[in-house]
């Protein structure tokens, strides 16, 4: 490395380039007191985002940002397509695997007390970086549009509104409207796969550059401004251990893909009353610490806490000016850190505690569990396109069919779910449930509806023997 | 420092020989993780995205006494991903010189007019450029390349069925459109 090749391709592809320079630049950072397992989480950070952005890319492929598309588009995704429910669960996974590797990063630098001298602009890029990661985990979370994506990010937005004065503006510009629909799904489909990640190019950039500018910290025994450790370079031995730490990454992500596929719940369902929103598990903590603020005092623990807490996080390089690294001297700022990640921990906790705890919570989210099973198990059904003939013109094809459909308007059926079974914004859709149920067990649910049903404003339907199969006949044609 | 000048000849070596070994595991661990990637974007190639379904056009019974071709619509769908498409395409059910039940296509083999059956005339006459033909489809007379289109038909639990599909336009043999 440290010698360019005087004569050949090599040669004259570095007068071109400069590609060994680069190279020697890159491979030849030094870092006192040599290589760590500590200072992997940066390079797999980094490496998580690259596959991220590759499978990001493959699966939109498929997908279609559109309130009437989405959930099909993943469904085609997760059921029909090759290798489409692994690659989307590498995705999904992906996410948390940032969030981890994240905190072990913020976690070493803060230990290692890394921030210190020089370093603010590395540190302060770093933050950025924090919030535009969870504002991809945020905006990623709502693109399937099932169940818990849609309400999930209802509840989201709305702690957007508790904002003083710019809340429900800030809300309504987020969705696009007051409530949430397809123009909202455009707008996180834009944040997610276009602006967030251009500001993360650049703040990466940003990152590595002004680390690269201060250079590597060096254990906290060492001084952050002058290193006097004998020093190693990056190449061989820190890049042997970064890549197998993104091997290790790779392969237990892979692993968690293939067993445990990342599932999608039934198409979101704006009419659900029972729906009960869970994030995913890193915004638990956040979650369960909003519950505790309402009314007057909701300013103080939903902006003015986290508001100081963000502050002291941010300005850290700037509070805390010493060059003091060892984290034993620094008895302060490690116990406030310690403090609020051990707060965040706790808060998790007692989330799941709660839940497990309520039977009505529990009983509601196992109803939602199995909701999502039955959807998984549930073979993949295309959707219908709009120019296709009406689902009204086909049941007349068959006569019991026919009487059926007049059954169906003169029960009020189509009053709910809609003329032709299309479903309406308080019924669902009834296009297609001969293809889920069989005659008798449609028979069934319109004599005993599911509590679920019931709850949804479903009545019993009582019809007597002729009348009831030529409704279930009609039910049938619905395709 | 010193005691480096022995290793200063080997030491380029060595680290090249592992810079290529490096590089080599990278390519190799690359090529393998873009499997998944592949398999994911052909997929469309290997499945079979339109597949041929029977439509059922009726009973068999009610084509006993045909003494002309009858119209039906058929339904068909068709794939397209994640889209499904459902048509409905106008047959002809009619009996050949044998007095078997066969099933013509409406499209003209010409330029794809509909042709209609013209009772009084007894014949089918395309009204885009008069191709005629007979009550089971053969050519009379017109620009028309061929005969009318015969579907496969098949019949099940005394139910007909037939499996539509489209054929190219202007050649003199029956071409099935993909």
């Amino acid at each position: 490395m440290q010698q360019a090749p005087k004569s050949g391709f090599r040669a004259w592809l570095d007068r071109r380039t400069g590609l060994d320079s680069l190279l020697h630049h890159a491979l030849d950072e030094p870092i006192p007191g040599g290589a760590k397992i500590a200072y992997v989480f940066g390079s797999g950070l980094l490496f998580l985002f690259l596959s991220q952005i590759i499978t990001g890319v493959f699966l939109a492929m498929y997908y279609v940002p559109s309130a009437d598309h989405a959930h099909t588009t993943v469904a085609y995704i997760t059921k029909e397509v090759t290798g489409g429910a692994f690659l989307r669960s590498i995705h999904a996974y992906g996410s948390s695997a940032i969030i981890i590797v994240l905190l072990l990063h913020m976690i070493q630098t803060f230990f290692y007390g890394s921030y210190k001298g020089h370093r603010e602009l590395v540190w302060l890029a770093g933050c950025i970086l924090l919030t535009l990661m969870l504002g991809m985990a945020f905006t990623g979370y709502l693109l399937p549009w099932d169940q818990k994506a849609y309400f999930a990010t209802t509840v989201g937005t709305n702690i957007l509104s508790e904002v003083p004065l710019a809340g429900t503006a800030i809300k309504r510009l987020l969705r696009g409207g007051t409530e949430m629909g397809t123009l909202t799904l455009s707008r996180f489909f834009v944040l997610h796969v276009f602006l967030i990640p251009a500001f993360i190019f650049a703040f990466v950039a940003t990152h590595v550059y002004a680390f690269r500018r201060a250079g590597a910290a060096g254990p906290p025994n060492e001084d952050p401004v002058n290193p006097k450790l004998p020093a190693e370079t990056f190449y061989p031995k820190q890049l042997v251990m970064d890549m197998g730490f993104a091997m290790l990454i790779i392969v237990a992500l892979g692993v968690v893909a293939h067993l445990y596929p990342t599932e999608l719940g039934p198409k979101a369902d704006p009419a659900d009353t029972q729906f009960l929103p869970r994030p995913e598990w890193y915004y638990i903590p956040v979650f369960q610490y909003l519950k505790y603020w309402h009314g007057s005092t909701s300013v103080l623990g939903i902006l003015i806490i986290p508001g100081i807490l963000g502050l002291l996080l941010v300005g850290l390089p700037f509070f805390d000016r010493s060059l003091e690294r060892r984290p034993w001297k620094r008895p302060v700022s490690i116990g406030i850190f310690t403090g609020v990640l051990l707060g965040l921990g706790a808060l998790g906790f007692i989330s799941h505690r709660e839940d497990t705890r309520n039977p009505g919570v529990a009983a509601q989210l196992k109803i939602q569990h199995e909701d999502t099973q039955q959807f998984m198990s549930a073979k993949f059904e295309p959707e219908l396109s709009g120019g296709s003939l009406a689902a009204q013109n086909q049941a007349l094809a068959n006569p019991a069919a026919t009487q059926g459909k007049a059954l169906f308007e003169a029960q009020g059926c189509n009053a709910c779910h809609g003329d032709g079974g299309v479903g309406t914004a308080v019924a669902p859709k009834l296009v297609g449930v001969g293809n889920k149920y069989d005659a008798g067990k449609i028979q069934s649910l319109l004599e005993h509806p599911t509590a679920k049903m019931t709850a949804g404003g479903m009545p019993t339907v009582s019809l007597q023997g002729d009348e009831m199969k030529q409704l279930i006949a009609y039910l049938e044609s619905l395709k | 420092m010193a005691s480096d000048s022995a290793n200063q000849s080997s030491a380029p070596t060595r680290r090249s020989f592992l810079a290529g070994l490096l590089a080599a595991g990278s390519a190799a661990v690359g090529v393998l993780l873009a499997v998944p990637l592949v398999r994911f974007t052909i997929h469309p190639l290997l499945s079979r995205t339109t597949e041929k379904s029977w439509s059922e056009i009726g009973k068999v019974d009610e084509f006993q006494n045909l003494d002309a071709p009858v119209k039906k619509l058929v339904t068909i769908e068709q794939r397209d991903g994640w889209r499904r498409t459902v048509l409905e395409k106008p047959v002809y059910v009619a009996k050949d010189s044998n007095g078997e039940l066969i099933v013509l296509s409406a499209v003209c083999p010409h330029l794809g007019c509909t042709i209609p059956w013209v009772d009084k005339e007894k014949r089918f006459i395309c009204p885009c450029h008069l191709g005629t033909f007979t009550p089971d489809g053969k050519l009379i007379s017109g620009p028309p390349p061929r005969n009318m289109d015969r579907l496969e038909t098949r019949v099940e639990d005394g139910t007909l069925k037939t499996l539509y599909q489209f054929f190219r336009q202007l050649t003199p043999n029956k071409e099935e459109l993909a």
